[in-house]
C-alpha cells in the first residue's frame, strides 16, 4: 500500500507537468486544426530561462527563496510568452490560409531552429543547478518503507491544479475564452460577427507558451538539469497526452498527461522500467482503436 | 550516344578522384571521434581537449617525418547511427588514424568502417569487450575492459560491502549493459545475493519509479552501469525521496560534470576507474600546460593525449602511414606516453594496470580510502 501511494504521488507529478505541456498543444489544435511541434521547443526555453534568472538573481544576492521564486515564474511567463507569440507572428501566421500542411512543416522547422538556437547561444553541454527547495512531508511509515511527499511534488501538483481552475474559468467565463470558442468553430463567422480572429490566435498562443513556462520552471526547480534537447522528448509525450485526452479538449489534455504519468510510474513500479514507453503507447493505440478522438474528445461533425 | 555519356562521367570522375586525392602533401590528418554535443559532451570535451593539446605539442616539436599533424574533430553525439556516419565523413577526408570513439555504442560500428577503409583506431575510452574481441586488426584501445572493470567491481562490493543489499541498474547501452552484466558476473562467483535488477531509459529526467523500487526493497548499495548524467540524476533522486544508497559506478563518472549535478548529494559516490594518469610525474608538464589554457585533465584527456602519441610514435618507428605495418608494430613493441609505458596484445587490449575504486569527495574524486 505504501509503496503503491509512493509511485501515485511520483506518477501524479510526472503526469502533472505533461497536462501543462499539453494544454498548449491542444488548445493551439482547438483553435487552427494545427500541432504546434515548437511547443516542446518553448517548455525547453521556459526551462532555460528559469535557470538564468536563478542565476542572475543568486549573483545579485537575492536570498529569500519564495520572492527569487515568484521572480523567476514571472519572468520565465514573461520571456516565453514573448517566444510563443514571435514564433506564431513569424512562422504561422503568414501561412494562415494556405495548405494544411504548411504550417506543420514550417513548426518542425521552427523547432529544429529553436533546439539550435539555444545549443548556440547556451552551449551543448548539461546545465545543472543545485536544489533551491528540499524536503518534504513524510506522509506514512510501513516498516522501514516511508511514503514522502515533497514540497516540489506538493507544489507542481498543486501550481497545476490552480492552473487548470484558472483556465477553465478563461474558457468558459470571459470574452478571451468567447471569442476563443468561436474562432474553434467558425472563423470566418467569427470574425464577421467582430472578433479579431489574429488576436485571439495570438493570445492562445501567448497562454500556451506561458503555462509552457510554468512547466518547465517546475521542472528544472524538481530536476535540476536542463540541456537544449529536453524539449522534444517531453514534447512527445506531451503531445501523446493531448492525443490521448482528446486533442482540442482542455480537460482531455490534463487527463491524457496524468495517465501517461501515471502507466509510466506504475509500469516502471511493477514490471520492467524499460518497457514503460512502451506500455503507455500501447494504451494511445488501444484507446485510439475504440475512441478515435480520444478519451474526452468530440468527433468532428462534418458540417453539410 | 549513351557510351559517349558513360564516357563522360567516367572523365568527370576520374577527375574529381584527381582532385580529392590531391592533398596530404606535408599534412598527416588524424580526428578524433566523441561526442561533442549531447547528453555525455563533457567527454567529448576530455577528448577533443587532449587531442588538441597533443597536436599542437608533437607539431611543436617539429611534426612527424617532416609532416605536421592535422586534426579533425567529428561528433558522434555518442549515437551509433551518428558514429557509422561521421566515421564515412572522416574516411573521405583521407584521415589515417582515429583516437576514438568514447562511446562503446559508438566505437564498435564505427570501428567496422575503419578496419575497413584502413585507418587505424586507438580508443582511448571504450571499455565494451567486444570493441576488440571481433579479431579487427587495426583496433586498439589504451582504457581497460569492462570484463576487468566488473570483476573489481563486484569484489569490491563483496569485500567491502558484506551482508549489504545490492541493487544492479543499467541504461542499456551497449558500454552500460556490458559493465553490469560483468559485475553481475563477478557477484554472483562471489556468492553476493542481488536483491534487485532493473534498467532504465538514458536521457529521461524522471526515475523517481525506479527510486521507489530501490527504496521499497532497502537497498543499500546500487551498481549503476551508465554514464553521469542519469546517474546524477538517481543521486539526487534518491537522496529527494530520503534514501541513504550509496551508487557505486564505472568509469563514465570521471567527469566534474557529475558533481555540477548532484552537489554536496554526490559525496561518497564511489567508481572505478584506471589508476590517474594525471598523477604520473610523465604527464606533469601536459597537465600543466592544459590548466594554463583554462582547461582540465581530467578523466580521459590524457588517455586521448596518449592515443595520439602512441600514433606518433609508431609512425616515427616505422618510417611511413602504413597502417598495415604500423598495427603489426603496436601488437609487438612499448611506447613511451603520458599514461607511462604502452603495451598492447594479440587483440589490441592495452596491457594496463587495470582498475582502481575512486570516490567523489567535496566536488573532487580520488582514490578512495576504503
Amino acid at each position: 500500500m505504501a509503496y503503491f501511494l509512493q509511485q501515485l504521488i511520483n506518477g501524479l507529478t510526472l503526469g502533472a507537468v505533461y497536462g501543462l505541456i499539453a494544454i498548449g498543444y491542444t488548445m493551439v489544435y482547438g483553435i487552427i486544426g494545427m500541432i504546434n511541434f515548437a511547443h516542446g521547443e518553448i517548455y525547453m526555453i521556459g526551462a532555460f530561462i528559469c535557470m538564468i534568472a536563478f542565476a542572475v538573481l543568486g549573483f545579485m544576492g537575492i536570498a529569500s527563496v519564495p520572492m527569487a521564486l515568484l521572480v523567476v515564474l514571472l519572468l520565465a511567463i514573461i520571456l516565453t510568452a514573448a517566444y510563443g507569440w514571435t514564433v506564431e507572428r513569424i512562422a504561422y501566421r503568414p501561412l494562415r490560409g494556405s495548405f494544411r500542411l504548411a504550417p506543420l512543416i514550417s513548426a518542425i522547422g521552427m523547432s529544429i531552429f529553436l533546439q539550435n538556437y539555444v545549443q548556440l547561444l547556451q552551449g551543448a553541454r548539461v546545465k545543472a543547478m543545485e536544489p533551491v527547495i528540499s524536503g518534504g512531508f513524510v506522509l506514512m511509515r510501513d516498516g522501514s518503507f516511508q511514503v514522502t511527499l515533497s514540497y516540489l511534488q506538493l507544489m507542481i501538483m498543486s501550481v497545476t491544479v490552480v492552473l487548470m481552475a484558472g483556465f477553465t474559468t478563461v474558457i468558459h467565463r470571459t470574452p478571451l475564452g468567447r471569442a476563443q470558442r468561436a474562432c474553434e468553430q467558425d472563423q470566418k463567422m467569427a470574425a464577421l460577427s467582430g472578433i479579431d480572429v489574429d488576436r485571439t490566435i495570438s493570445l492562445t498562443f501567448v497562454l500556451g507558451a506561458g503555462l509552457a513556462a510554468v512547466a518547465g520552471v517546475m521542472n528544472t526547480l524538481y530536476y535540476g538539469v536542463i540541456d537544449f534537447f529536453i524539449g522534444f522528448l517531453v514534447g512527445l509525450k506531451a503531445f501523446t497526452a493531448a492525443v490521448l485526452g482528446g486533442i482540442g479538449s482542455l480537460p482531455g489534455a490534463m487527463l491524457g498527461g496524468l495517465m501517461i504519468g501515471l502507466i509510466e510510474a506504475f509500469w516502471a513500479a511493477y514490471f520492467d522500467a524499460a518497457y514503460k514507453d512502451v506500455a503507455a503507447f500501447s494504451v494511445l493505440v488501444l484507446v485510439l482503436i475504440f475512441r478515435p478522438s480520444g478519451l474526452l474528445g468530440r468527433p468532428k461533425v462534418e458540417k453539410v | 550516344m549513351k557510351f559517349s555519356r558513360l564516357a563522360l562521367a567516367s572523365v568527370l570522375s576520374a577527375v574529381l578522384l584527381a582532385a580529392c586525392g590531391k592533398d596530404d602533401g606535408d599534412t598527416i590528418i588524424i580526428a578524433t571521434g566523441a561526442p561533442i554535443t549531447g547528453e555525455y559532451a563533457a567527454f567529448g570535451e576530455q577528448m577533443k581537449s587532449g587531442a588538441e593539446q597533443a597536436v599542437k605539442d608533437i607539431n611543436a616539436a617539429g611534426g612527424v617525418l617532416g609532416k605536421k599533424l592535422k586534426l579533425e574533430i567529428a561528433d558522434d553525439q555518442c549515437d551509433p547511427k551518428q558514429a557509422v556516419a561521421v566515421a564515412n565523413q572522416l574516411v573521405n577526408k583521407k584521415v589515417k588514424f582515429v583516437a576514438g570513439h568514447f562511446c562503446s555504442g559508438s566505437s564498435i560500428p564505427a570501428s567496422d568502417v575503419y578496419n575497413a577503409e584502413n585507418i587505424l583506431m586507438i580508443s582511448p575510452a571504450s571499455t565494451n569487450p567486444k570493441f576488440t574481441e571481433r579479431g579487427l586488426a587495426g583496433v586498439f584501445r589504451v582504457c581497460g575492459r569492462d570484463d576487468q572493470q566488473g570483476e573489481v567491481a563486484g569484489n569490491f562490493i563483496a569485500d567491502k560491502f558484506k551482508g549489504a543489499r545490492v541493487a544492479v541498474v543499467h541504461d542499456k547501452q551497449a558500454y552500460s549493459k556490458g559493465l553490469a552484466d560483468e559485475t553481475l558476473k563477478q557477484l554472483g562467483k562471489r556468492g553476493v545475493a542481488v536483491a534487485l535488477t532493473d534498467t532504465v531509459t538514458p536521457k529521461e529526467k524522471d526515475y523517481s519509479a525506479l527510486v521507489t523500487k530501490l527504496k521499497a526493497a532497502n537497498i543499500d548499495i546500487l551498481f549503476y552501469g551508465g554514464y553521469h548524467s542519469e546517474a546524477g540524476l538517481i543521486i539526487r533522486q534518491m537522496r529527494e525521496q530520503g534514501l541513504k544508497t550509496r551508487l557505486i559506478g564505472g568509469d563514465a563518472l570521471v567527469t566534474q560534470e557529475f558533481w555540477t549535478i548532484t552537489g554536496p548529494l554526490g559525496e561518497g559516490t564511489l567508481m572505478t576507474f584506471s589508476p590517474d594518469p594525471r598523477k604520473n610525474p610523465i604527464a606533469a608538464p601536459v597537465v600543466q600546460k592544459l590548466q594554463a589554457a583554462g582547461k582540465s585533465a581530467e578523466g580521459y584527456t590524457l588517455y586521448t593525449y596518449g592515443a595520439v602519441q602512441v600514433f606518433v610514435e609508431a609512425v616515427k618507428r616505422v618510417g611511413a602511414v602504413d597502417v598495415a605495418k604500423l598495427r603489426d608494430l603496436l601488437k609487438k613493441e612499448k611506447f613511451q606516453t603520458v599514461l607511462g609505458e604502452v603495451s598492447f596484445d594479440s587483440k589490441g587490449d592495452v596491457k594496463a594496470p587495470g582498475y582502481v575504486f575512486y570516490e567523489w569527495k567535496n566536488g573532487k574524486y580520488d582514490y578512495t580510502a576504503m
